[in-house]
């Protein structure tokens, strides 16, 4: 039984273009799945059609089967969302609320989804900063007086604090800094195995996706184009984008191969 | 450091006023009605601001008419607010269809001069002090209807908005949480500038003879009262334009100051 099990899955405009085409993929709980694309392939349509937050103006028909609840077409899907699945975003700057600080935001799906109050909801809210790698007086910030790093890791600390059996990362570490890039890549990786999660990663760098997941899906204009394990659609790539994309991530290899000799390690 | 002088500045400005209004319910130099006053007296002893032609002490007529404008400004925000509010987190929440028709409605109300809104108003229910805050209020309401609607729509478009959805938090819920406290700073000083514009609408009202009747000494009325002795007796035309001035300027600079104190992001680092 999959977790997440997505088919046919087509996402439509008001005027009848289809701008996710016939996606099909499952993700059984533990894995993790790679979705990989340029920008305006249909990667973050297809995660908020999974989660069904489309904004109006669009239209999802096919079928994704998340924990056995069928989104496509639900009204009411608060009870699913929190217990299933959680989302961390690609923009650490608006993925928060400016207004309120870290501490509250953290407790807020704590409070909400383990029923935590007063003394032990603010160790709570200790434990998940630390486990993000936050110091405790990040609780005391607002979102505008820690770095980028440290909202996407506090976006992180919410995400989890649902303990979600699915997480989806939507280019999470997109606008970061690329030292900072690897530190919450090895954060998401430490954490999903660690509570045992199922992940689903969405982004457009080939490297990124190859550290954090074991199967990939690879979208093109809405459509996926290959999809197996990642090994093997690197290997032999079966069709001409995902072989652009696997020729330029060697390329860029190479280039850090070369700079590696020179600066030490990344 | 400039906008903390302005916060003061205006809170100083605003309390006077709102000072005055108070002891107006209390005490006044002279009953409202009275007038044994000699006919346009100058400011003396007797009568410290002077009289008007009928003999009525200036002090009492002009502390009166800050009541008024305090009750003006209040009643019109009050209302504006909240119809202004609600229609806009209606429109930011209801699809393509109602959101453009609101949004047309909102447009042509806004478009109506406040005025003319007045003035139906009062042919409708009669002049008197909520005529004047129900047409003001109402066409108000357009205004902060507007603003909230493209507010609440930029809140809501935000990750954090999606993520809390994700995690499945109520809508009513996003909207306590997260909307209303991301539009308020914005919206608050809108208020404030609203207050302002909604005293000097009031003190149009008045001077066309649309506002609150006689007795009520508004200071519109008392401007209006005056024109024709402006030059025999200047006290009188000058004393309400001065107080009109100081309680919108001092509204304004509040608002500025607001702004501040309102959003943590632009709070200095002391």
């Amino acid at each position: 039984m999959s977790l997440l099990s997505v088919s046919e899955l087509s996402v439509w405009t008001a005027d009848g273009r289809a701008l996710v085409n016939g996606l099909s993929f499952s993700l059984p709980p533990g894995r993790r799945l790679g979705l990989i694309g340029e920008s305006g392939s249909g990667k973050s349509l297809t995660t908020l059609a999974v989660t069904g937050l489309l904004p109006p103006a669009l239209r999802a028909s096919g079928s994704v089967l998340l924990d056995g609840t069928q989104v496509i077409g639900a009204r009411n899907l608060d009870g699913v969302r929190g217990r299933v699945a959680a989302v961390v975003f690609q923009e650490p700057s608006t993925a928060l609320d400016p207004l309120m600080r870290i501490g509250r935001q953290v407790a807020e799906p704590l409070r909400r989804h383990q029923g935590l109050r007063g003394a032990a909801l603010r160790a709570a809210v200790a434990a998940s900063l630390d486990e993000v790698a936050l110091p405790a007086r990040v609780a005391q910030a607002y979102p505008h007086e820690i770095s980028g790093g440290q909202r996407q890791r506090a976006a992180i600390a919410m995400a989890l604090a649902c303990r979600p059996a699915l997480l989806i990362a939507d280019e999470p570490t997109t606008a970061l800094d690329v030292t900072v890039q690897a530190d919450v890549l090895a954060l998401l990786d430490r954490l999903v195995a660690a509570h045992d999660m199922a992940l689903l990663f969405v982004s457009h760098d080939l490297a990124v996706v190859g550290q954090v997941t074991d199967e990939v899906v690879v979208l093109s204009a809405g459509r996926a184009v290959s999809s197996g394990p990642l090994h093997e659609v690197l290997a032999d790539p079966a069709d001409d984008y995902t072989r652009s994309l696997v020729a330029s991530a060697r390329r860029l290899d190479a280039a850090l191969d070369l700079s590696r000799d020179v600066g030490g390690a990344a | 450091m400039r906008r903390r002088v302005f916060l003061v500045a205006g809170i100083v400005l605003v309390g006077l006023v709102l000072a005055v209004a108070l002891v107006s319910l209390f005490w006044t130099p002279f009953p409202a009605a009275d007038t044994t006053g000699g006919r346009l007296e100058g400011p003396g002893v007797h009568h410290l601001l002077g009289t008007d032609k009928l003999g009525r002490d200036l002090l009492t007529r002009l502390m009166i008419g800050a009541r008024i404008a305090v009750a003006v400004g209040v009643g019109a925000v009050a209302l504006g607010a909240v119809l202004g509010g609600v229609a806009g987190l209606l429109a930011a929440f209801a699809n393509r269809w109602l959101d453009d028709t609101l949004a047309a409605l909102l447009d042509i109300l806004i478009a109506f001069p406040t005025l003319l809104l007045a003035m139906l108003v009062v042919a409708a229910r009669g002049a008197s002090l909520a005529s004047a805050i129900v047409a003001i209020g109402l066409a108000m309401s357009a205004i902060v209807a507007r603003l909230t609607r493209v507010l609440a729509k930029r809140v809501l478009a935000m990750d954090y908005v999606t993520a809390a959805r994700t995690s499945g938090v109520s809508w009513p819920r996003i909207v306590v949480a997260h909307v209303l406290p991301n539009i308020w700073p914005t919206l608050a000083v809108n208020l404030a500038l609203q207050f302002g514009l909604a005293v000097l609408a009031e003190a149009s009202l008045s001077y066309l003879g649309l506002g609150p009747p006689p007795p009520n000494a508004s200071w519109g009325r008392l401007l209006q009262e005056a024109q024709s002795t402006v030059l025999t007796a200047p006290v009188g035309a000058v004393a309400p334009g001065v107080l009109l001035v100081v309680l919108v300027v001092g509204v304004n600079l509040l608002a500025d100051g607001l702004r501040d104190v309102a959003d943590p992001t632009r709070r200095g680092h002391r």
